[in-house]
């Protein structure tokens, strides 16, 4: 519940210099980038732009500076920009990655930025791959409240504690880094992979929904969560900070544990 | 060209075009068509909450609810939509909990509230506790639990299917009076398949545009970049009217340089604006609710502030939100998003610095006319049967001039619920219409232009000109002149437009193509924004003339309404014939607008 505060002073001294960044600085940087473009050539190949950059661009607004300034065929999905829709996971320097979340200036601009598409999944065209097998698992362990019994007239009561319990998995925004980051993934593509597991965790631990056990059952499968090496990769790669190791260890637990 | 024939179709899965699909999808054989996978769809940017008069915490009614929405709509709110909507908030908000959203709770366990500008207790007596909200990622828990519902439903989803036309067909038909008009009746929409670059036809007994907003006609904005107007600017090319475009929202707090959005919620949790004088100059402007006076109030103080050399930074461009005195636990737990924003595209710390904040476009309040059933009108008072349109993209109005912060996550739950539920009854017992012959003759001669042109200008450099001269010219602070500049710019880049050639012309995921076609919908709408701002010669909520600085109820406290007209010319921009449509008034009588 929302606390009574105190009323800010009317007027405070500022810090010397707040909010202030003097210049704006530039810097140049190549990025290449591995082009798919199956209409016109049938293998993958690398692509290098050299482009003049802004103090806080991001790598999407590189690839936009090619896309709008020298070649209009590169090809990327994208929408938010500022990593709440899960549009553009990619490989950037090799690792998984929203591109409009990744500071150029946080990169080693001194050499090439490489860009490609996610691992794991069909490519389509550049950096565009076909999301379909990702949510194909991701519905597959039933991603949505289930409860037995009468609908109450108002809210079904959950402690601010029992909710605490799947606090981090509700911040999925099903944007695959973690999934195409996950070497099992690579080998297995029947692998369910660390989303659809987050998201049966975000399930599975709320206490309002009673079909855990169906869950855990369909988890317990030769493709389910035994197959996780616990790489940790999925974790590192989540833009959204959700600890997907221990979420899947948590399942883990569960499944062993349960009573039925 | 492949056709296909379902009961409904419904353009967009943000969450309008979900709401709906939840009700129509088990109810008729409905489809939904969105040219973004349904959870990127921008409703999940939402951050700061979904109000309605829960009464959880504190006493609330609708009523009160009601009175700050049209109040804050600075009273060219249609009523009677109003009080549905604030009527509806309470199961609005219970439905979504049932269906699973987890809402943050109070220590008893129910959905917590918590406060939002303009919403008050009583008539404006203090601020009220009335926005439920999941931390500040309200809107992706929404966005996140309607598609969730929508799997459980089995709902038929085609992605990344752009809607590019709206089939309508017109026959004579007798008013009340006798007199012949002509009535359009909807037969279904065109869509472009993203992966294939196939056109696909719907046929659909009922269509419901819930493709949301238009931000993108700005350069600095908390929209997404695919928010291209693109359902208001098909309804304005076949010949729909579109209400009240002038009103835009400007949102106070958007990352500066960036317009990437800090919620409202911050000031509700008890972040303050300071100048460079370190000086909390919200006193001055709204001295009773201060930081939490609305949007278009704050704004303005905020432009202001930095107009008259109290703005901060080396270009003194900018002013601070001030989260310094607050505990860093309690904003953690509350905010978690906003401060990790800060931190990554600024690299400022909120608990150490203020955040440099400015304007950004946010929201159009105005858009297809739609009465309290959601249907969509041809004239002020013609229903087209089959056509319906909900969220950011529809004008009920329930917003008016002016938005209040979380009323419109509510907009689309109740709206597009009712939408839903009347495009499926509509088709329970409606008959297909027959598709026009060559239905996709529209769409096919412009994609072909485009891929077949060898002009020589450039998507992108349009697209700039006109973002950069509507946030120079229409946005917090307009008159004659910025106005008149800015309408000169847009019919240039009009003309240049048909001049325009792109560099993909392959079939398969061509976005080249298709910013191409979104930038003529950004265009279209840019021109109505202008020529309604143009002729309104009053200040009211969104829309500050400097040259009417007040409001002019004797003039213009009526909806404006303008058409796609070629034998018209309003404002001196021919094309555009501009009418009004009377506001609905019910309990309140329209007062000066005080906070
Ligand atoms: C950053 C931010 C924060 C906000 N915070 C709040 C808040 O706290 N409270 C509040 O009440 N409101 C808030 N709003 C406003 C609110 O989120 C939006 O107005 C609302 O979510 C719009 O929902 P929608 O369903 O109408 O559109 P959207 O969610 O934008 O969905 C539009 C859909 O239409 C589809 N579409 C578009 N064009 C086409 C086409 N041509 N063909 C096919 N499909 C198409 C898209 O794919 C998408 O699925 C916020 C807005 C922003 C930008
Ligand atoms: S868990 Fe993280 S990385 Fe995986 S899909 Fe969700 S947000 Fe993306
Ligand atoms: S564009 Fe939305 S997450 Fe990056």
């Amino acid at each position: 519940m929302s606390t009574e505060l105190p009323e800010p002073p009317s007027k405070i001294e500022l810090k010397a210099g707040v909010g202030g960044g003097g210049e704006i600085p530039t810097f140049n940087i190549t990025l290449r980038v591995r082009r798919y473009l199956p209409e016109t050539t049938a293998e993958a190949y690398w692509e290098d732009f050299k482009l003049t950059m802004y103090g806080t661009d991001r790598v999407l607004d590189a690839l936009h500076k090619v896309k709008w300034d020298h070649d209009g065929s590169l090809s990327f999905r994208r929408s938010c920009a500022h990593g709440v829709c899960g549009s553009d996971a990619m490989r950037i320097n090799g690792r998984n990655r929203l591109a409009c979340k990744t500071l150029l200036k946080d990169l080693d601009t001194s050499k090439p930025i490489t860009v490609e598409a996610i691992k794991g999944l069909p490519l389509e065209k550049d950096l565009i791959v076909d999301m379909e097998p990702f949510f194909q698992s991701y519905r597959e362990i039933m991603p949505f409240l289930i409860t037995k019994g009468h609908e109450p007239t108002k809210e079904r009561i959950q402690s601010a504690e029992e909710r605490a319990v799947f606090d981090d998995t509700t911040k999925c925004i099903l944007c695959a880094a973690c999934t195409s980051s996950c070497p099992v993934f690579w080998t297995d593509g029947q692998y369910f992979g660390p989303a659809a597991i987050v998201n049966a965790h975000r399930f599975i631990f709320d206490s309002r929904d009673e079909a855990g056990d169906m869950r855990l059952e369909i988890l317990n499968d030769k493709e389910g969560v035994w197959r996780c090496r616990t790489t940790f990769n999925c974790s590192e790669a989540c833009p959204r900070g959700i600890q997907v190791t221990k979420a899947i260890a948590e399942v883990k637990q569960a499944i062993l544990s349960r009573t039925v | 060209m492949q056709v296909h024939k379902y009961d409904v179709v419904i353009v967009g899965a943000g969450g309008a075009g979900m709401r709906a699909a939840i009700e129509s999808g088990q109810r008729a054989r409905t489809a939904v068509l969105t040219k973004l996978y349904p959870t990127r769809s921008h409703t999940g940017a939402a951050q700061g909450g979904m109000c309605a008069a829960l009464a959880n915490v504190e006493e609330d009614n609708w009523e009160w609810h009601t009175f700050d929405t049209v109040k804050g709509g600075d009273y060219i709110v249609d009523q009677d939509a109003a009080e549905v909507m604030a009527k509806e908030a309470i199961d609005a908000v219970l439905d979504l909990e049932k269906m699973g959203l987890p809402f943050n709770r109070t220590p008893e366990g129910k959905i917590d509230q918590r406060r939002f500008g303009g919403h008050t207790r009583d008539h404006g007596k203090a601020a009220v506790r009335r926005a439920c909200y999941a931390a500040d990622r309200t809107g992706h828990m929404i966005l996140q639990t309607l598609y969730q519902n929508c799997v459980k439903h089995n709902v038929e989803f085609y992605n990344e299917y752009y809607v590019l036309d709206l089939l309508m067909v017109e026959e004579e038909a007798f008013r009340e009076d006798g007199t012949a008009y002509q009535q359009k009746r909807v037969a279904g929409v065109v869509s472009y398949d993203l992966a294939t670059g196939e056109l696909h036809v719907f046929q659909a007994k009922s269509v419901i545009f819930a493709s949301g907003g238009a931000g993108k006609v700005f350069k600095t904005t908390s929209n997404a970049h695919t928010l291209t107007g693109d359902g208001m600017g098909i309804a304005f090319r076949s010949g729909l009217p579109l209400e009240d475009m002038e009103f835009f929202q400007f949102h106070p707090t958007g990352l500066a340089g960036l317009g990437i959005l800090l919620t409202e919620g911050a000031r509700g949790e008890g972040a303050i604006l300071r100048n460079s004088d370190g000086e909390r100059f919200m006193e001055r402007y709204a001295p009773t609710i201060k930081d939490l006076a609305p949007r278009d109030i704050v704004a303005r103080a905020m432009a202001n502030e930095v107009r008259e050399g109290r703005g901060c930074g080396p270009n003194k461009d900018y002013v601070l939100l001030d989260l310094t005195h607050l505990e860093p636990e309690h904003i953690e737990s509350k905010l978690p998003d906003i401060t990790e924003f800060a931190r990554t595209y600024l690299g400022v710390e909120p608990f150490t610095d203020p955040v440099p904040v400015y304007p950004t476009a946010h929201y159009a309040m105005g858009g297809v006319p739609t009465n309290i059933e959601t249907e969509v009108l041809q004239d002020n008072d013609t229903v087209i049967p089959g056509l319906y349109a909900a969220g950011e993209t529809a004008c009920v109005s329930v917003h008016g001039a002016n938005r209040l912060g979380t009323n419109s996550l509510l907009d689309i739950n109740v709206f597009g619920r009712r939408a839903g539920i009347a495009a499926a009854k509509y088709a329970q017992d409606a008959d297909f219409v027959e598709l026009p012959e060559n239905p996709d003759a529209l769409v096919t001669a412009q994609l072909e232009g485009l891929l077949s042109s060898t002009g020589t200008e450039n998507v992108a450099a349009l697209r700039k000109t006109l973002q950069d001269t509507m946030d120079a010219k229409v946005q917090v602070f307009r008159d004659e002149k910025s106005l008149t500049e800015a309408l000169e710019v847009i019919e240039d880049l009009r003309k240049r437009y048909k001049n325009v050639s792109i560099q993909d012309k392959g079939k398969r995921f061509n976005l080249d193509l298709l910013e191409a076609v979104e930038l003529g919908f950004l265009l279209d709408l840019a021109e109505v924004m202008t020529t309604a701002a143009l002729h309104r010669k009053e200040s009211r909520g969104g829309h500050y003339r400097e040259d009417y600085p007040n409001r002019d109820d004797e003039n213009f406290m009526i909806h404006s309404m303008a058409y796609r007209d070629h034998n018209a010319t309003t404002e001196g921009i021919s094309g555009i014939r501009l009418e009004t449509k009377p506001v609905v008034v019910t309990r309140y009588q329209p007062m000066e607008r005080k906070y």
